[in-house]
This record gives C-alpha cells, sequence and structure tokens, in this order.
C-alpha cells in the first residue's frame, strides 16, 4: 500500500511540474468543452438568404413566396429576372439556394396538371440544402391541400374539409433533441472524446518526461523495486478520480450550462463513467510503450480525434459501418462509451441498456491491463538488469 | 547578385539536407506525413463508401394490423433509406428498443386507424426519430413523412379513381405542386463527397500544423539552434525557416495531389475546375498552413509543447469551424471572423468555389487573398525568431 501512495505522489509530481502536461489534464478537460459547445452554439442554421426567379408573375406564386419566406429556415435574399442573375448570387455566395417558379405555374395548376418548382442548392454543406428543401416541401403540401379542397368541394362543412385535406392525420415527434440542434447532438458525445485523448495525451506526456529523465525508461530509479502491479494501479488511482470529476464536470457542469439534454440519472453517468475513465487509462498506459518524448503524444494522439469520432458511429451511423472498420474500432473504449453515453445521458437510458458496451469496455480493461503489466515489469526487469 | 542568391538558395539546400537527415531518427515524423494522411484518405472514402446511408434500422408498432396498414409498410419496405424489418408489440418495446440502440426511429399505428379514415374520422399515426442521432434520424424523417402523406392520399385517390378520373388528372388534384430538388454538382447527396473533402484536409493541416512545430522546435530541444542560425543559415531567420520547412511543404503538397488522383480521377468525385487549380490551391494551403504554425511558435518562440498545443487547438477547431458540417454562416459572428484566419476554412472555400461548383476563382478572392495574408504573416515575427534563435533555451 504503501509502494501504491508512493508511486501516486511520483506521478502526482511529474504532472504538477510540467505546465504541458497540466494543459491536457486540466485546462483542456475543463475549457475545450465550453469552446466546443460555443461553437455550436446557435444549434439550428435559421434564414438561410435565397433566390427567387418568379418567372409566373401571378398571385398565387407571390403568395408561394411568402410563404417560404416565411419559414423560419430560409430567408428571400432577392428575387432575380432570371436564372443567371440567381445563378450569379449563387457564385458570390450572396444565397445558398435557388427556387424556380415555372410560367405555366397558375395555369398548370388551374387546368389540373402537375406543375415542378425547381429547388436548386449549394451542398457544401448539407445543412443549405435541408434548409431549402424542408420549407419548399412543407409549402408545397399545405398549398396541394388546399388546392385539393377547392377541386373537390362544392359544399362541404369546415370539419369535412378537414378531413379530406388529411384523411390520415399524421405527427412527427423529435425525442430528445426535438429542436435539432447541433450542439444538442453532437457535444455529448464529444465530451466522451475529449476524456479519452485527454488522458492519453496527459498519461503519454507524462511518460514521455519520464523516459526523457531516465535514460529512455519508461520507471524512474526510485520506483525500480515497487510490484509492476503496485505502479499499473498507483497511476490508476492518480488519474481515474481526476478524471471522474472531470467528466462529472462535463456531465453535470457543461450540459446544464448550455442546457443540452440532461436525462441521465447521475448513478447512471458513474457507473458508465469509472470503468470508461478506467479503459482509457489502461489504453493511455499501453500505448505509451510507443512513445519516447513529450511532444511525439501530441503528434500521435491529436490527429486521430476526428476519426475516433467517425469510429463511435455518432456521425456516420453505426449500422452503415464496414465490418473492417467496426473491428478496427472495437480496440478503442471511445468507441463504446461515445454512443453508450449518448443514450444515458440524452435519452435517459439505463445501465442495463448499454450492457453491452459495458460488457465491451470491461474486456478492454481486461486487455489493456495484461497489456500494461506485460509492459510495465519488461521495463522493470530490464533497469534491473542494468544496475 | 547572382552569387549572392546561389549563396541562400546552397543554404536552404544544406539545411533542408540536413532536416531530411533527421526524419530518419524520428519514425514518427514519417508516420505524420506518409502513413498518417493515407491512412485517413482511405478510412474516410471506404467508411462513407455507401454515399447516403441506406437501410437504416426502424421499428414498427402496428396495433391496427389490417390490409391498409400493411400495405402502408409494404411500401415503407421498398424505400431507400429505411430497413422496416423489426416489429414492436407495443410502443413501449419499441422505445425500449430505441434506447438500446437497436432502432433509430418508428412509426406507431393506433388500433382503429383505418376504420376510422374509412368512416371520416381523421385518425393520426405517428413517428418518433431518435434526433440525438443527427443523420440517420433527419434521412428516416424524410421517408417516414412521404409516407404518411402517401396514406392520406391514398384514400382520396381510390375516391377520385371512383369518379372516373384517370392517372394523369389525380396527381393534378391531389400534387398539383411538385418540388423537384436539385442539390448541384452533388445529387445524389453522397457524404463521401461532401466530407472526404474538407476532413481529410482539416487532418493534413492538423499535421503540417503539429509537425512544423515539432520540427522547428526539435533545434531547441537538442540545443542545436544557436549553430544551425549561425554557421548553417547565416544569421538568416527566412533562411533557417525555408531550409527547414522545404522538405515537409513538398511533402505535404504531394500528399494533397496523391489524395486529388484517389478522390477525382479513381472515385470520380466532382472536380469541375479540373485538376491544375486544385493542384495549385493545394500548394498555396501547405504554405499557409506552414505560415501559420510558423507565428504560433513565433507567439510562444522556443516553446514547442506550448506552441504544439496552441496548435492542435486550432486545428481540431478548425474542422469544426470550416463549415461542411455546421454551417460557418449559421455561428455566432465572432467565429465566423475568427474561421476566416483559418487556413482549412478558406481551403474549403476555395474548394467549394473550385472543384465542386467550377465557378470562376474572382467569386473566391477573398479566401484566396486571406492565404496569402496568412502566408505573409510570418514577416511580422523574423525579430522575434532572431531573437529566439538566439538568446531563448529550451525550458524543459
Amino acid at each position: 500500500m504503501n509502494d501504491i501512495a508512493k508511486v501516486w505522489w511520483h506521478e502526482l509530481g511529474e504532472v504538477f511540474h510540467d505546465g504541458g502536461i497540466i494543459i491536457f489534464v486540466i485546462i483542456l478537460p475543463l475549457f475545450y468543452p465550453l469552446l466546443y459547445a460555443i461553437v455550436y452554439g446557435t444549434e439550428v442554421a435559421r434564414d438561410v438568404p435565397i433566390a427567387i426567379v418568379d418567372d409566373s408573375h401571378t398571385a398565387l406564386s407571390r403568395s408561394f413566396v411568402r410563404a417560404i419566406d416565411a419559414c423560419p429556415e430560409t430567408q428571400v435574399f432577392a428575387k432575380c429576372a432570371n436564372m443567371s442573375d440567381a445563378r450569379h448570387l449563387l457564385m458570390k455566395r450572396d444565397v445558398y439556394g435557388i427556387v424556380h417558379i415555372p410560367t405555366t405555374f397558375e395555369s398548370d395548376i388551374r387546368d389540373g396538371r402537375q406543375t415542378y418548382v425547381g429547388a436548386y442548392s449549394d451542398v457544401s454543406s448539407m445543412i443549405y440544402y435541408k434548409n431549402l428543401l424542408l420549407p419548399c416541401t412543407n409549402v408545397s403540401l399545405e398549398f396541394n391541400r388546399n388546392i385539393k379542397i377547392d377541386k373537390l368541394s362544392s359544399a362541404m362543412s369546415d370539419r369535412e374539409q378537414a378531413v379530406a385535406k388529411m384523411p390520415i392525420d399524421y405527427q412527427h415527434v423529435m425525442l430528445y433533441n426535438p429542436q435539432g440542434g447541433f450542439d444538442s447532438f453532437i457535444l455529448p458525445p464529444v465530451l466522451m472524446l475529449i476524456v479519452q485523448q485527454a488522458m492519453l495525451l496527459g498519461i503519454g506526456m507524462a511518460m514521455g518526461r519520464v523516459r526523457e529523465n531516465n535514460h529512455g525508461y519508461a520507471v524512474p530509479q526510485s520506483l525500480s523495486t515497487v510490484n509492476p502491479l503496485k505502479i499499473i494501479f498507483g497511476k490508476l488511482f492518480f488519474y481515474v478520480p481526476l478524471f471522474v470529476v472531470l467528466a462529472l464536470y462535463m456531465h453535470i457542469g457543461v450540459t446544464h450550462m448550455f442546457r443540452l439534454p440532461e436525462l441521465g440519472h447521475y448513478l447512471t453517468a458513474i457507473a458508465f463513467l469509472i470503468p470508461y475513465v478506467v479503459a482509457c487509462c489502461l489504453l493511455g498506459l499501453s500505448l505509451s510503450a510507443f512513445l519516447y518524448r513529450r511532444e511525439d503524444t501530441i503528434l500521435l494522439f491529436v490527429f486521430m480525434s476526428v476519426p475516433l469520432l467517425f469510429l463511435s458511429g455518432v456521425s456516420w451511423p453505426g449500422s452503415n459501418m464496414p465490418l473492417f472498420w467496426k473491428i478496427f474500432g472495437s480496440i478503442f473504449p471511445s468507441t463504446y462509451g461515445l454512443p453508450a453515453y449518448v443514450r444515458i445521458s440524452s435519452m435517459g437510458a439505463t445501465i442495463s441498456d448499454v450492457s453491452p458496451e459495458m460488457i465491451h469496455i470491461w474486456i478492454l480493461i481486461a486487455v489493456y491491463f495484461i497489456i500494461s503489466c506485460i509492459f510495465t515489469s519488461r521495463q522493470m526487469s530490464r533497469i534491473r538488469r542494468q544496475n | 547578385m547572382l552569387s549572392v542568391f546561389k549563396d541562400r538558395a546552397m543554404r536552404v539546400w544544406r539545411i533542408a539536407m540536413r532536416e531530411v537527415r533527421t526524419f530518419e531518427h524520428r519514425p514518427l515524423l514519417i508516420f505524420c506525413m506518409l502513413i498518417a494522411p493515407i491512412f485517413c484518405v482511405f478510412f474516410f472514402t471506404d467508411m462513407m463508401s455507401e454515399g447516403l446511408p441506406a437501410k437504416l434500422p426502424a421499428g414498427l408498432v402496428d396495433e391496427d394490423d389490417t390490409q391498409t396498414t400493411r400495405q402502408i409498410v409494404r411500401i415503407l419496405g421498398s424505400m431507400r433509406t429505411t430497413d422496416l424489418s423489426k416489429r414492436y408489440a407495443t410502443f413501449s418495446d419499441a422505445h425500449a428498443a430505441m434506447l438500446r440502440g437497436e432502432i433509430y426511429a418508428f412509426m406507431y399505428i393506433p388500433a382503429g386507424t383505418t376504420q376510422e379514415a374509412i368512416a371520416s374520422r381523421q385518425p393520426k399515426i405517428s413517428f418518433y426519430t431518435s434526433d440525438v442521432f443527427f443523420l440517420p434520424a433527419s434521412l428516416l424523417m424524410k421517408d417516414l413523412r412521404t409516407i404518411s402523406e402517401m396514406t392520406g392520399m391514398a384514400i382520396t385517390r381510390a375516391t377520385l379513381q371512383a369518379k372516373g378520373l384517370n392517372n394523369g388528372q389525380i396527381m393534378g388534384v391531389l400534387r398539383p405542386i411538385v418540388v423537384e430538388a436539385h442539390p448541384l454538382t452533388n445529387s445524389y447527396l453522397n457524404y463521401s463527397i461532401l466530407l472526404t473533402n474538407g476532413i481529410v484536409p482539416g487532418i493534413i493541416i492538423i499535421l503540417i500544423l503539429l509537425t512544423t512545430a515539432y520540427a522547428i522546435g526539435m533545434e531547441w530541444k537538442r540545443g542545436t539552434q544557436k549553430s544551425v542560425f549561425r554557421h548553417l543559415a547565416d544569421n538568416s531567420v527566412p533562411i533557417f525557416l525555408t531550409g527547414k520547412l522545404l522538405p515537409q511543404t513538398i511533402l505535404y503538397t504531394l500528399q494533397f495531389w496523391a489524395m486529388y488522383v484517389y478522390l477525382y480521377v479513381i472515385l470520380d468525385f466532382p472536380c469541375l475546375s479540373g485538376m491544375i487549380p486544385m493542384m495549385l490551391i493545394a500548394f498555396i494551403t501547405v504554405l499557409a498552413a506552414q505560415a501559420f504554425s510558423v507565428v504560433v511558435f513565433g507567439i510562444f518562440a522556443g516553446q514547442m509543447r506550448l506552441s504544439m498545443s496552441a496548435c492542435a487547438l486550432f486545428g481540431v477547431l478548425s474542422i469544426s469551424l470550416a463549415g461542411f458540417s455546421y454551417p460557418t454562416t449559421a455561428m455566432y459572428p465572432v467565429l465566423q471572423w475568427v474561421a476566416s484566419l483559418l487556413p482549412l476554412r478558406n481551403y474549403f472555400l476555395l474548394y467549394a468555389n473550385q472543384a465542386l461548383n467550377g465557378y470562376p476563382i474572382v467569386y473566391a478572392w477573398q479566401p484566396l487573398l486571406m492565404m496569402f495574408v496568412t502566408m505573409a504573416l510570418p514577416l511580422l515575427f523574423l525579430r522575434r525568431y532572431r531573437t529566439a534563435l538566439t538568446q531563448i533555451d529550451y525550458k524543459p
């Protein structure tokens, strides 16, 4: 027990004597989530500017345009005389979409023919496309219902008309993120990714520091007689409580501050966070076998963040991921931790709902515990041989 | 005049050659410059090789279970995006499956729907999407909505057929206004085209920022900065920096070009501008990213880890700020201003102008100008570098 305390104390000294490590284990987990939340803070894109080319010039086409303008997603930036004028605005990035109403718009409708409204969208971001198509579809559906009634009914009561408009009514319920916000979608998984990446960076850098000061050995001379198991437990006792606290700060503080969904029970969150943080810590201890300098850590781990987010199946749906990448992703705790955390924190899932993910995390804990034990004991026998 | 130039070129060359030799002892640098970008190109294109996700798992709670509702289900089953093979007996079963992550959405048809529809009592069907999974939820919403609209139309359609209207006339009553969607140059809404073209350059830029600061900082770490500056660079900061960074400029530019060959020639992603403008843009981007890193390193002169941390922060953040997932124009104005300084944002605007849309380059003068401004920024830090190179030592 005394030895574990010695390792704990040594790790504390290593971390707090190095500004670079403090950045990753304290400052990054505290402030990066805030920065991220602010980037997506507007949640949804409103009033995306569009151009209108109205070749019909009728009362009906004008009311169609007014209805589109009234939708929250879009705003009519300009009414253009022809398509090439509108295209010019598109090139200048003054508008991100064009709605074209054909010459025959009203006459087609009057004569009972279908008429085609064109919605042209810039797709440099999918949100532009969504924000153009959604109001156009909504407005056209509403118009269609009214036109249908005009055609069908001669003597209908209001109620009859309402039923004829929609013989079967429907409703769409957006669960857990009713505003369809980007912050509420991306931030919960990113929080857990930050936990893992900060741990990998911090642990790797602390290891690099030890190696730089001890002729390349991963264990300092002063601890060379300690049992390797105790070294690993000493480090676990240092990093795990620290990061559980930081993760709880994210889970409670950040989600509350930015009004993200917080349906998860605190006890469920803790029951998830402890094994997740342990798995990340042991992964860090295992991976730092490859790191000899402090700066190498940054080179290796930072760029991995984006692929790791994709491997978790949060942005690109996990159900449609090629098998090879599923297998590749299975070596990282984040692959299971991110979706599990999203379901706990945003959807109110219990531990039994995320049990497949939890089992994977426990398997990773076992595997990385063995790997880090082997690595540490090899390092120590090398030091002893040298002594 | 010519001999002075020749002498300078020789010095740059000698520092560059020395730099290449140090790569041999730094396998991690080789990994970042050669393997990581190639890995990312294959990773993202293969991950999203489907283009638009198909057959997303969704559930169905059909309490009505009549011929009409079964027909709805059959139509939904034939749609590209939705896989409606999972059935649940009750609403709470479907909800529990959603919590377990088995389905992204489900449709609920209450008992008596058909009966009420026939009796003109306007029943209501519902669909639920789990919007914490943004992409599958919005794709499924589209399908489920179409089907809900069609269900209502099917009943009117039967009435109209009975009145003797033909198909064209019926459609003129049911759907007089049709919205035709034209997503320009990416007509299948291929997410791989959209995201790969932004994320992979984003990761390469992160790597450029990091390896630039790493390569410059290495001199301090090894304590060789003074001798290199004095003897090899002839006390000239531009010669020192050019020599140090030239090998990386060449390597990363080649990486970009190789990526273009893979994306635009082999995978046939849209490149309406042709390859040559994009190759030039890539070269400019590499230089701008290196300049950005040189500036950051200049601010933290000699503090290698701090400057690498700052580069990592900017690099990862710029993937969000560049605007290919959530548009920059929808962010807070101050962030839009910050984004306009980032090489990735400017690269993305130039890419959208050239390769994606094939517009004349004059329309992208702003990002192009910002790239050149970024490239010129290190000139403001020459004095600081001189001080750092001659007076500041590595702080462990």
